[in-house]
């Protein structure tokens, strides 16, 4: 194995000239890391780390979405409302402030049943809506945000939602390990699992291969005996089940829910996976990628509050990383002719 | 002066990992047409494009009337008087043809005198202008997407000559024409010829070249063999330089015996009433069966309804004594067919993906551990055998498909289908834009799978394709089969007297 150290070396060299942003924000951290008091801690780590397991489980999600060419605006909206169900049916038998008096208090584990299953419900309503309807995806699930948006306003009577029972969120904001020594939390194996899983899916099963497919030439896939209605609806539903459990978990997370959460989830999710190589054209993306997309994402943001920079300057910053992001990526494939 | 409008000296252009172009020359004198040959993957195109101005070479000049030159992009390559006609052509089919045309230099004309418009009236008249030029008459306000391939190919040239080129390179422009589009084509060759434009002409047809060529220059992997006059050679001079081997035959021997009717297909309608209509015929096991026809007679659309990509309004497709139903591709590849459809960047590749996943996309059933889970494995042994037994040229199982050569893609689509092992296998225009070599390959394919019993459709514009590679040969015209030849009996004329039987 004396070969393995130069393939290490140039493997690495090619992650760093293939990911500049992830590069440049990595260090940008190590510096603040030196010079900000409380940054390089575990409890910072921790936060990060729960973060990024919640963004990346939306992320997961989507990244079918943009693999195939398409999108889902719906992102986030599907968040919030998932979040305000699994609020809703999680709160406490005896709190006062219960929404739903004459629903008894229920099982948090039946509940992330009926929250995936709503899910999975409007993931297959977009996925029906772009290949039955041949709406554009972008349309489609800009139509469907604001109709979600509107059932969750609904069921949630506009009020923020708490009273939730301790298991629910004890459970979810578990870890291993002291918050104020090292620890990793639960959320980590969440997100580490369905990346595996999701690795698993699009490297090694027909699905995420007819994914790629798709993504890469539609028109070919089809006649390749792609049955590409089918893949797409796959992917569409895949991706409202992912926000179902990224919702439940992040009302668990928060200790409360609102219909305004996950309000811009879509875009961080987008930006996410374009930092992580995703390609806007179509075809290309990992999963390894797109889980360090949305981790120098979620870098940046705790970057620029450490550094406390005016909050409304965070999407002046996040919104330019997007770009640059895009413009970097397609750099790439210009460079090539 | 110089004896030569546009010289090319010492060219070199690498690709990550290929020597695309090696010390490459090329003269162009006026009022010649200059043939460009050698095989795909030659360096043809890339040497076109660099002067053209999409590619930067890496080496080597450029000069115009003796004078160096540098020629940064297209606009510039323009600006200088050079226009290319591309093999695929690019033009934006939902507007009209002087808008095409003008594109990027529209007549402008100032409205309150002040405010600067596009004076629509100047350009569609200086576009009738045009058009008459080159031999069409079509409306100039037509949607460029209405038109056929030969009258869109004629609008690139209409487009060329606007620009009062002195170069005017056309890249495989009879690849998709009938033999009138081609007759139609030559008179504007000879037009321009006689203003004294220097013209590239890229073919892979031996008879074409030796008709219209003045002078020929050949290529091979990259280098620059020679420049012969064009009356000084023959065929077997070209393929043989084109090559660097002898090559005795066109087409490999017949040795397949058609047996039983294996598949057959009755009164088969579009739901368009303009394509195809009341098709009937029928093929047997181990046939060649070639469609000929003009472009236009909706050879393509009605493989394509067979294939379950068109719809269809009536009709039965009947498959070794059980009927089909078929909607969709998946239907038809199920029951064992197979189609190599004519466009293949549309929709034969996945250009960002491996070789890999384009050869394994169709049969990924096969190689399933537990019914789930992909052995990469056994498809990486797929793309070896496939690799080994037509010759494809790729550095990689990894390698993108979009960086092949368009031959090498298209083996790597047939290796794609015969991963099926399907029984019936359409081909549409298996050949079109491969060079002489990997067309003699994929003849013996087509071969080799008749022999081993499958049923073969090729759907194809080369009249001596047809006669030398078909059992028996339907003939299309204007959506309905005009008649069957048996491919022994065949000739030009017989196939294009059915042809042209318009109602």
């Amino acid at each position: 194995m004396s070969n393995t150290k130069p393939d290490f070396g140039k493997k690495f060299m090619a992650l760093v000239k293939g990911n500049p942003i992830a590069v440049l924000l990595v260090l940008a951290a190590v510096i603040v890391g030196f010079r900000v008091p409380n940054f390089a801690s575990w409890a910072n780590f921790g936060n990060l780390m729960s973060n990024t397991a919640v963004r990346f489980l939306i992320a997961l999600g989507v990244s079918g979405c943009l693999i195939t060419k398409g999108t889902d605006l719906s992102a986030g909206r599907q968040v919030g409302f998932a979040a305000c169900l699994a609020g809703i049916l999680c709160q406490r038998g005896d709190y006062t402030g219960r929404l739903w008096k004459n629903v008894p208090e229920m099982n948090i584990f039946f509940v992330f049943i009926i929250v995936v299953l709503v899910g999975l419900v409007f993931g297959l309503v977009n996925g029906l809506i772009v290949t039955k309807l041949h709406v554009p995806p972008f349309i489609a699930t800009l139509g469907t945000q604001t109709i979600i948006y509107g059932i969750a306003l609904v069921i949630s009577d506009a009020q923020p939602i708490g009273g939730f029972q301790k298991i629910y969120t004890k459970l979810i904001t578990g870890r291993i390990g002291n918050t104020r020594g090292f620890h990793l939390p639960y959320l980590l194996f969440v997100a580490l699992l369905f990346g595996l899983l999701f690795w698993f899916i699009y490297n090694k099963t027909r699905h995420g291969k007819y994914m790629y497919a798709i993504g890469g030439n539609e028109v070919a896939a089809e006649v390749s005996g792609v049955n590409t209605t089918a893949t797409l609806i796959r992917i569409y539903t895949t991706a409202g089940v992912m926000y179902a459990i990224a919702g439940y978990l992040l009302a668990a997370k928060s200790g409360g829910a609102s219909a305004s959460m996950g309000t811009g989830y879509e875009l961080e999710a987008i930006a996410g996976c374009t930092i992580g190589g995703v390609s806007t054209t179509g075809g290309i993306g990992t999963v390894p990628g797109i889980l360090v997309g949305v981790l120098v994402f979620e870098l940046l943001k705790i970057i620029l509050q450490f550094l406390n920079v005016n909050p409304y300057y965070n999407y002046v910053v996040q919104g330019l990383v997007i770009v640059i992001a895009v413009a970097l990526d397609i750099r790439k494939y210009i460079a090539k002719k | 002066m110089s004896e030569y409008v546009l010289e090319m000296r010492d060219v070199c252009k690498s690709f990550p990992g290929v020597k695309a172009l090696d010390h490459v020359q090329l003269k162009l004198r006026p009022g010649k047409v200059h043939a460009l040959m050698g095989e795909n993957g030659a360096g043809k195109s890339t040497l076109m494009k660099c002067m053209f101005g999409i590619y930067k070479m890496d080496q080597g000049q450029v000069f115009i009337d003796g004078q160096p030159v540098q020629i940064k992009d297209p606009m510039d390559a323009l600006n200088k008087g050079i226009a290319m006609v591309h093999q695929e052509l690019q033009p934006i089919p939902a507007r009209t043809v002087g808008e095409n045309i003008f594109l990027g230099r529209y007549p402008m004309k100032k409205a309150l005198g002040c405010i600067p418009i596009v004076d629509h009236k100047k350009m569609y008249a200086d576009t009738a202008e045009l058009l008459k030029k080159v031999r069409m008459n079509f409306d100039p306000k037509q949607k460029v997407g209405d038109l056929s391939v030969s009258q869109m190919q004629s609008v690139e040239i209409a487009k060329a000559v606007s620009a009062n080129c002195r170069v005017l390179i056309l890249d495989e422009p009879t690849s998709s024409l009938t033999a009138n589009e081609v007759e139609a084509l030559f008179r504007i060759v000879e037009d321009l010829k006689a203003e004294g434009v220097a013209i590239v002409y890229i073919s892979h047809k031996m008879d074409e070249i030796l008709r219209i060529g003045d002078e020929v220059t050949i290529m091979r992997d990259g280098q620059y063999i020679g420049t012969w006059p064009a009356s000084e050679m023959t065929t077997d001079d070209i393929i043989t330089k084109m090559v660097g081997r002898e090559l005795t035959n066109l087409y490999p021997p017949r040795n397949n015996v058609p047996g039983e009717v294996v598949f057959q297909v009755e009164d088969f309608t579009s739901i368009n009433p303009k394509s195809f209509r009341h098709v009937n015929f029928e093929l047997r096991k181990g046939e060649i069966l070639g469609v000929g026809g003009l472009v236009g007679a909706q050879r393509t659309e009605l493989m394509e309804g067979l294939f379950g990509i068109r719809s269809h309004s009536a009709g039965k497709i009947t498959y070794k004594g059980r009927e089909l139903k078929i909607n969709r591709p998946k239907d038809a590849i199920d029951q064992g067919i197979a189609m190599l459809t004519e466009d293949r960047r549309g929709s034969g590749i996945m250009g960002v993906l491996s070789v890999a996943d384009n050869i394994s996309v169709s049969s990924l059933d096969k190689y399933l551990d537990m019914g789930i889970s992909i052995n990469s494995k056994k498809v990486e042994q797929l793309v070896q055998d496939n690799v080994r037994k037509m010759n494809i040229k790729t550095p990689s199982s990894k390698t993108q498909i979009k960086s092949l050569s368009g031959g090498n893609q298209q083996k790597v689509l047939v290796g794609r289908w015969l991963a099926n092992d399907p029984d019936v296998l359409i081909l549409d225009e298996p050949t079109r834009g491969i060079d002489v070599g990997a067309k003699y390959e994929i003849y013996c394919i087509i071969e080799e799978l008749a022999r081993e019993g499958k049923s073969i459709i090729m759907i194809s514009s080369e009249m001596s394709e047809l006669i030398g590679m078909s059992d028996r040969i339907m003939v299309m015209c204007d959506g309905r089969v005009t008649g069957f030849v048996k491919g022994s009996e065949a000739t030009q004329e017989s196939i294009m007297a059915l042809a042209t039987q318009f109602e």
